[in-house]
Order: structure tokens, then C-alpha cells, then sequence
């Protein structure tokens, strides 16, 4: 196990946890959402392959209203 | 005037109304539906931001956006370098399946003033990737003619810093960009608190006006958003039908020849 952000909170993962994992395991999973990793935007195609490390900081986001 | 024949074109897409609406801050998703659908609007602007898991409650914002059947306009608010703003254009895009991109990168944080160095790199990366960027930028002329020389086809320039209702504040200003821009598209974005005031820019002459604050903070949003869509629409009607010279000196209206009683006046 390691620790990453998600959302500016530390959250343990199992090592070599993907992202499409960790959408799952944060409760985010048949959402409307998009994902950067340290500040990074991520496609939705990679996220089966992209593997997360120690320390990443994990942007998922949602729409929301704006301006 | 016709507006089927008198429409705004942005990019390569034309549009009925020159009102586009944001939908932040109304007291709730209910409300803010109404206030679209009451403002005409056909362009609506949204955002990204992240959720905390546990407060998560699926997608419900945004089958309700989907349901206003509007084109979204997907903003890089509170970014504040042309990197932040560069992903989360990139994360609005695959989100929102749109390329359009209303383009904030905020350089102070008191009054929300656009970084304009940052803003014209951002923009030129975005355009390079195939985004129509739609940036929103202060009113300075040279600033938007490199906007311009990076491809952007539309600008927005500030009437005010957000959110305060101060309406058109540097007119001069606003004006030159009228006046040295003729052919671009230019959108009033920010600072407007009263139709009077998006009147006033449209009879200016510029083509269209996004505004949230204004609408979703008055007491009744749906009554405030058909208000500001009748003022647009007088604005730009004042503007095709040309509006009379200023002049500094009285001149009576009803002819002068043929006033009864003038030669009865004593000597």
C-alpha cells in the first residue's frame, strides 16, 4: 500500500493501483468526471494503464455551475 | 428588426441570442433552469471543480445542464498560470465533448484581473491544440490584438472585475476596441449589474453579453434574466437603427414655424 491525494486528501491505495481502481474505489465509478495527476490532465483511455505512485496528487473533478 | 436575420456568429456557429448566461450561484438547480429558459439564452457556462468522495452526489448538476439543451461553454475559472488553465481546458473538452473554451487566467486575486501574459500563452497553446478559445481578458487594446495575432476569433473583454455590478466602467476603453476591432466579435464578460447596463454595451455596439452574477443573485433570477434579455435585445436594435448625435445645446423638437402667439408677445 501507498499514500496518494485524491482531491487534497490522503487516501491508501494498493500499490500499482490504476486509475480507472482508484475512480472505483473513491466512489466516483459511471460518473461524469475528468482526472489530472500532478496537475496533469490524464484521457480517459489511459486511465486502465496509468499506474499511480507514491505521493501522486490526484485531481477528479465534476462540472459544476460557473460563470 | 428580425432576429432570425440579425444573428451573432462566433467561430463557425451562429447564434439567435446575444445572451450568455452562467450557471453558478442560484439558490438552486431548479432555479437556475428557469432563469436559462427565461433568459433565451441558446450558450451557458459551467465549470470544473473537484468534489470530496464523500460528499458525492453523482450527476445530477449535470443532467440537468444536459437537460436545458444549451451549448456549453466550459471555463478555466480560478486558474492562474496558462498550465492550470491548458489542463483544465483539456479536462472540460473530453468531459463536456466540446471544444469551446471561455479562457480565465486570473493574475490578482483582489479584483480578478486577467493575467494577460499568461492568457495570450495559454491561448495560443489552446488554439495550436484546436480549442475555439473564447478568452476573457481586460480591456486593454494591445492585449487583444495579441489575442487576436494567437487566433483567438472572439473576445471578452471585462465591463467590470467579476461579480461586482459596476456595469461598463472604462467606456473610453471600450470604445477603441470597438472602434479598432470592427470585424471581431466582442463579448461584454464581467461586471455588469443592471440590463440598463448590458443595454448600454450592446447600443456601443458590441455583439453579445455573458453575465451570471446579476441574474442568479437577484431576488427573482427567472424575472432578472428576461429582463436582461429584453434589454439585449433593445441595445442591439438601438444599435442597427443608429443612435442621434450628442449635442451641448437645446433644439426643440416640434418645428419652430408657425408657433401661434410669438407676434403676440409686447414690445
Amino acid at each position: 500500500m501507498h499514500n496518494i491525494m485524491v482531491n487534497n486528501q490522503t487516501m491508501a491505495v494498493a500499490d500499482n493501483s490504476t486509475i480507472s481502481q482508484l475512480i472505483t474505489l473513491a466512489g466516483f465509478a459511471d460518473q461524469a468526471i475528468a482526472v489530472a495527476v500532478n496537475g496533469e490532465f490524464v484521457p480517459k483511455a489511459q486511465y486502465g494503464q496509468t499506474t499511480l505512485s507514491h505521493n501522486d496528487a490526484v485531481d477528479i473533478v465534476k462540472p459544476i455551475g460557473g460563470g | 428588426m428580425n432576429t432570425s436575420t440579425d444573428l451573432l456568429k462566433l467561430y463557425d456557429e451562429t447564434f439567435n441570442s446575444r445572451f450568455l448566461l452562467g450557471t453558478a450561484l442560484y439558490r438552486n438547480p431548479e432555479e437556475m433552469s428557469a432563469a436559462i429558459k427565461a433568459s433565451g439564452s441558446q450558450f451557458i457556462t459551467l465549470s470544473l471543480r473537484q468534489q470530496n468522495p464523500a460528499k458525492n452526489d453523482g450527476d445530477a448538476f449535470w443532467q440537468m445542464i444536459k437537460n436545458t439543451g444549451c451549448k456549453l461553454l466550459p471555463n478555466t475559472a480560478g486558474c492562474k498560470s496558462a498550465k492550470e488553465a491548458i489542463n483544465l481546458a483539456e479536462m472540460s473538452r473530453e468531459l463536456f465533448e466540446t471544444s469551446w473554451i471561455k479562457l480565465e487566467v486570473i493574475g490578482d486575486d483582489y479584483n480578478l484581473q486577467p493575467d494577460p501574459f499568461e492568457l495570450v500563452i495559454a491561448a495560443t497553446q489552446l488554439i495550436k491544440r484546436g480549442f475555439k478559445v473564447l478568452p476573457y481578458c481586460t480591456d486593454d487594446l494591445v492585449l487583444c490584438l495579441r489575442l487576436i495575432d494567437a487566433g483567438c476569433e472572439v473576445l471578452m473583454p471585462w465591463g467590470a472585475p467579476i461579480g461586482t455590478g459596476r456595469g461598463l466602467m472604462n467606456k473610453y476603453h471600450l470604445k477603441s476596441l470597438r472602434e479598432r476591432l470592427p470585424t471581431t466579435p466582442l463579448i461584454i464578460d464581467a461586471g455588469l449589474g443592471s440590463p440598463s447596463q448590458a443595454a448600454e454595451a450592446l447600443e456601443l455596439g458590441f455583439d453579445a453579453v455573458l453575465l451570471n452574477t446579476a441574474v442568479a443573485k437577484a431576488d427573482d433570477p427567472v424575472l432578472m434574466a428576461h429582463a436582461f434579455s429584453l434589454a439585449i435585445q433593445a441595445g442591439r436594435s438601438a444599435y442597427l437603427a443608429g443612435l442621434m448625435q450628442r449635442r451641448q445645446t437645446a433644439s426643440p423638437s416640434t418645428p419652430i414655424l408657425g408657433q401661434p402667439f410669438w407676434h403676440q408677445q409686447s414690445s
